[in-house]
């Protein structure tokens, strides 16, 4: 990628502060979507140790029940409720629901498609992904 | 020189004698002769009418005349002067110095386009993209040689499209899309959100030619709903908007 070409990469989905929340999903989805398939991928390699019999399984197993280990699952337990319910707010605006109708706009031109909804959409998301990992880590670290 | 001093006199109607002043760092960068981009500082006057572009403007005719800058109307209607201005995409002579809150401005050129020198960039794949969408009503010939000469259209109808009829072709949505930041070959905003203007036109008849141009792997199935071309846009096209009522009929929830 030269200078002259002017592409803006990855870095311009590094600083999603220029844009509203909507930007800061968008970043927050890939973000997440990239780590759950990481797990994805991870999971198939830690579920294969059951071929090394039940002391390769629970020492294995083992891994995941330290402080690294139960931060490592809350971070995955928030991945995956934001990426879900984030998730069916992109496919229901990708639907054109909840994206508002056509019309002549009026200075300011605050876009339609930027509306409460998917902003309480976004915030819910977020804020279930908190609980989520609240409640995770209630559990994993509350014996 | 009697010329290039006509030029600059007609640069900026507003003489900029306040005594509140900004620092405006342009972006000076020529890709034939120059490694990387780098600031050029300049301590500017300003009313509180007074726009980036004429900022800039003032600059070409007190300090360095070689600045590059591409403008016309000065009224958010030609869309030539798009760049990036403290970080956001926005028309220079559609944002005001006072509104935006800084004692620094910073302009650099458009982000995704080739630049061609210092803030002025080059819109050929823009305009190849809105070209490829097929931007003009498509009706078959054996109509248009009929006898009626208009083909009529409700008021409904019209508020269908009418909003993306706005679009000046400035290129700030294609430069605050994230996608576009990524990948070469994708459409972009522009085009798409001009697709579903003539889609949703009730005149027009060319929808499937349309829609099997805009459903490829570049096309529209690469947007993430960010909505950034949205906030951006200087006319209230609201692009998203169309993008996803236009995605509505790939997916069968629009006919």
């Amino acid at each position: 990628m030269t200078q002259d070409e002017r592409k803006e990469g990855i870095k311009g989905m590094a600083n999603p502060g220029r844009y509203g929340i909507e930007r800061v999903a968008y970043w927050l989805m890939r973000l997440s979507g990239l780590g759950l398939l990481g797990y994805f991928v991870a999971h198939i390699y830690e579920t294969s140790n059951i071929l090394r019999g039940q002391v390769g399984w629970d020492e294995f197993l083992d891994l995941t029940q330290t402080t690294e280990g139960h931060l490592f699952l809350t971070l995955v337990i928030g991945m995956c409720v934001f990426h879900t319910v984030n998730g069916i707010r992109v496919m229901l605006g990708h639907g054109g629901v909840g994206v508002g109708k056509p019309a002549r706009p009026d200075y300011p031109y605050d876009p339609a498609s930027q509306n409460y909804r998917h902003k309480i959409g976004i915030y819910s998301a977020i804020l279930l992904a908190a609980v989520a990992m609240m409640y995770g880590l209630a559990v994993m670290f509350g014996e | 020189m009697a010329q290039v001093s006509s030029i600059a006199d007609e640069q900026t109607s507003t003489p900029l004698s306040s005594s509140k002043s900004i620092t405006l760092k342009i972006a000076r960068y020529n890709p034939e002769h120059d490694e990387s981009s780098k600031f050029m500082e300049f301590s500017i006057p300003y009313e509180k009418w007074t726009t980036v572009l004429e900022a800039i403007l003032e600059v070409k005719k007190h300090f360095d005349h070689s600045v590059a800058v591409r403008y016309s109307c000065r009224q958010a209607t030609c869309g030539s002067c798009g760049m990036i201005i403290n970080g956001k995409p926005r028309l220079a002579c559609f944002t005001k110095i006072s509104e935006l809150n800084s004692d620094i401005v910073t302009v650099e050129p458009m982000n995704n386009f080739p630049i061609i020198r210092d803030l002025a960039v080059k819109f050929e794949r823009l305009f190849d993209s809105h070209q490829k969408i097929k931007p003009y009503l498509i009706r078959d010939d054996s109509e248009l040689e009929a006898d009626a000469k208009e083909f009529l259209q409700s008021p409904q109808e019209l508020e269908q499209y009418i909003q993306f009829a706005n679009c000046i072709k400035c290129g700030l949505c294609n430069s605050a899309c994230p996608t576009m930041a990524t990948d070469s070959s994708f459409v972009g905003p522009q085009a798409l959100a001009q697709a579903y203007r003539y889609v949703a036109d009730s005149r027009d008849k060319g929808k499937d030619s349309r829609l099997k141009i805009i459903d490829d792997s570049h096309g529209i199935w690469r947007c993430h709903f960010a909505g950034s071309c949205s906030q951006v846009c200087p006319k209230g096209v609201d692009p998203a908007m169309g993008i996803q009522l236009l995605r509505g009929y790939l997916l069968g929830f629009r006919s």
